[in-house]
This record gives C-alpha cells, structure tokens and sequence, in this order.
C-alpha cells in the first residue's frame, strides 16, 4: 500500500487492547439518540478480525435470549469509547465462524487461564493529535488533547453499567480528536 | 472554473465526527504549469494546457521538450487540454490544489480499468438463461434480429466485444479535504480507472 495512504490512516489510529478471536471483550460504545448521547455496552466473544490499518474491523457475536447476535466494529472508530477484555479464548482458528452453526453449551470456547493481568489501555490517538496535522499550530493541537483527555473521563464515569445504560457525556457534543485535528 | 491533473493513489477511509465511515479516493494532484492558453482569436477554442508529473528529460522526446522549455517549464510526463476552463489563468501561472477546497463539486476523468473481450452479460447486463432444466443456454446473447428481412444484423445491436480502457467521467464528487504540503486531494467516493492513473479533475457546473 502507498505510503501516503499509510500515513493518513495512521492518524486516525487508536490505543487499543491486545486481543484475538475466541477473547471475551466488553465494548463500550456510543448511541445518539436525538439529542442524547449513552454508552451502551456489548458484550460477546470475538469471531473475526479482519482488515489493516484504520480499515480494521472485529465481530462479536453473542447470544440474546436465544438469538445469535453479531456486531461488527471498526477497530478504529470514534464511537467506541473503551474494549474491555473480559476474558481469554482458547481457539485454534482465527475465524471463529464454526460457532454459528452451534448451540448451547457446544457454542462455548474454552478459557485460556493464568493469562496475567489484563492491561488497562486508554483508547486515545495513538500517534496523537498533532501527527494528525502536521502544519497546524500549536494552539489548536492542545485543544484536541483536552478533548482526548474529556473523552477519557467520561469513559471512566461509565464504568460501573455493565448492561444498564448510563448518563453518558456532560459535553453533548465533545467533537472527537480526530475530527477536530482534521478541521484545523 | 478550475481544472488540475492529478494520479490516483487509492482509497482508504475517515472517520466522521459522528463515528460513520467515509470512504474516500486519495488522489496525488498537481503542481500543474500551465504550458499553453489556447484563445478563440487566435485558436478558434479556448483551453487552457496543463502539465503534470515532473520527470527527467531523456524520457520525454525532443519535441515536447522544446515545447515545455517554450512555457519555461521542466521535462514533465503528461499535457493534458482543458476546454473552455481555466479562464482566468496565463502562462506561467501554475494551478496547485489549493485552487480546491473541501466541499466543492467536481467532474473526475479518467481511463477506466481494462476488462479485456467481454460476453453481453458482463458488457450490458444482458440477463443468462437458466443454467440447469437441461438448458445449454448460460450466457449467449439470444435474438440478434430476425431472419429473411432485414436478412443481416442491425447497426448498433449490442454484442460481445472489447469492455472498458475507455474514457469514463464521474460527475458530482465531492472534495472531502485538501492537504496542501502533500498536494493531496481527497474525495468521496470511488474514481475511474486504477491505482496510479492519470486523472482530471474539473469542476462541476
């Protein structure tokens, strides 16, 4: 791939936690509702992960009062404010599609255990708002960073919902880093 | 009315501020010389002629070489004329992608990718028979025309034959963002032709 491309996306990329199929993960997101801005949580085990760069996307996939329910995110996105892993997967596969045909306890991975404690990863830029834009002046990039640091917190606020919806956001529209760095 | 030439570089997406996906075309644009201002008193058209892609002078003959060095410019790879654009521009001005900005509607041109000799279901999305039920008809054309009169093929029935390598025009492309230091042009959506082609760029009306 072309090295501009590559540079590009790079800006957008964001912190996140190791994890593979199999892993249990917890991913936080956002829902706009009108007006209103909440975390949802989604909860489930990894099928897939596909993609590179910016462009990466996972699925997971869980079962709601007896319904399979696949999600897919892009890895990178804006509106995923924290992926928890809740546990570890033992799989031999990286492409977990053989638990759709299965149910009940066959649709079970086996937990990979004394895996160590599971690091905290705070979901920011990972090259920061400033390779975003390189020629932009200081003053806006520390405006991006407070607005990093503001996203951060309500992540932390959210903590405690589990599958309850939660006040989201004080700041009804804190603009994300990404965005902000770009209009500069 | 701004025109510019520019290289496709390939695709890639941004995330908007509302978390959607955009996909975008990272188009390389300019610096393009202007080499040539065609005027209808003295051309019988008016255009304006555009350089673009600086290369060495051994790899571009001698003729166009003199011709570039007639508009003070250097050995570049590609001349391109633009019809009744660019009005406003003179010899020796040169049109960068800041002449774009975010938001502005344009026409992309460009040579579409090659799909070599093609059967009417590709070509024209002609519909196939069925392809089981003892059917050995998948994928021929059907009726052509009828037979003792006109007793030969009408002009102009669609066929089989070479598919694309042409000239293809993607009108109402919005320009997503301009990156001046890296005279880098990026728009929404897909663009004619493959990675690395040379495309125009024009405004749309």
């Amino acid at each position: 791939m072309s090295t501009v491309i590559e540079s590009l996306e790079r800006a957008q990329l964001r912190r996140v936690p190791q994890f593979d199929a199999g892993d249990r993960l917890r991913v936080h997101f956002q829902v706009i509702e009108g007006t209103r801005r909440r975390t949802q949580v989604f909860e489930g085990i990894v099928i897939k992960r596909q993609g590179h760069g910016a462009r990466e996307t996972f699925t997971v996939r869980k079962n709601s009062f007896g319904v399979g329910v696949e999600r897919t995110f892009p890895l990178h996105s804006p509106k995923i404010e924290r992926i928890e892993v809740a546990a570890r997967g033992d799989v031999r596969r990286a492409k977990l599609y053989y638990l759709r045909d299965r149910v009940g306890k066959r649709a079970r991975v086996r937990e990979r255990r004394n895996t160590g404690p599971e690091e905290v990863v705070e979901r920011e830029l990972l090259y920061g708002a400033a390779f975003a834009e390189p020629e932009a002046s200081p003053e806006p990039d520390a405006d991006a960073k407070l607005e990093v640091a503001a996203e951060v917190e309500v992540a932390v606020e959210s903590e405690p919902a589990a599958q309850a919806e939660s006040p989201a956001a004080d700041e009804p529209a804190a603009p994300d880093p990404a965005a902000a760095g770009d209009e500069a | 009315m701004t025109a510019i030439l520019a290289k496709k570089i390939g695709m890639t997406q941004r995330f908007l501020e509302d978390g959607r996906v955009e996909h975008v075309t990272v188009l390389e644009a300019g610096p393009c010389p202007v080499t040539a201002v065609r005027r209808p008193e003295q051309d019988g058209y008016s255009a304006v002629q555009l350089a673009f892609a600086r290369t060495k002078e051994k790899h571009i003959s001698k003729p166009e070489l003199g011709h570039l060095k007639k508009a003070g410019v250097g050995a570049h790879k590609h001349l391109v004329e633009f019809r009744n654009e660019g009005a406003e521009l003179q010899m020796g001005d040169t049109v960068t992608v800041e002449s774009f900005s975010a938001g502005d509607r344009v026409k992309i041109s460009g040579t579409s990718k090659g799909k070599g000799f093609q059967g009417t279901v590709k070509r024209h999305n002609f519909k196939r028979g069925p392809k089981t039920h003892g059917s050995h008809n998948y994928r021929a054309p059907g009726s052509i025309g009828a037979s003792a009169w006109p007793a030969r093929v009408m002009k102009g029935i669609r066929g089989p034959g070479h598919m694309g390598a042409a000239r293809v025009t993607q009108r109402g492309v919005t320009v997503v963002d301009v990156i001046a230091s890296q005279n880098l042009l990026l728009v929404r959506g897909a663009v004619p032709g493959a990675k690395g082609g040379i495309v125009e760029v024009r405004t749309d009306a």
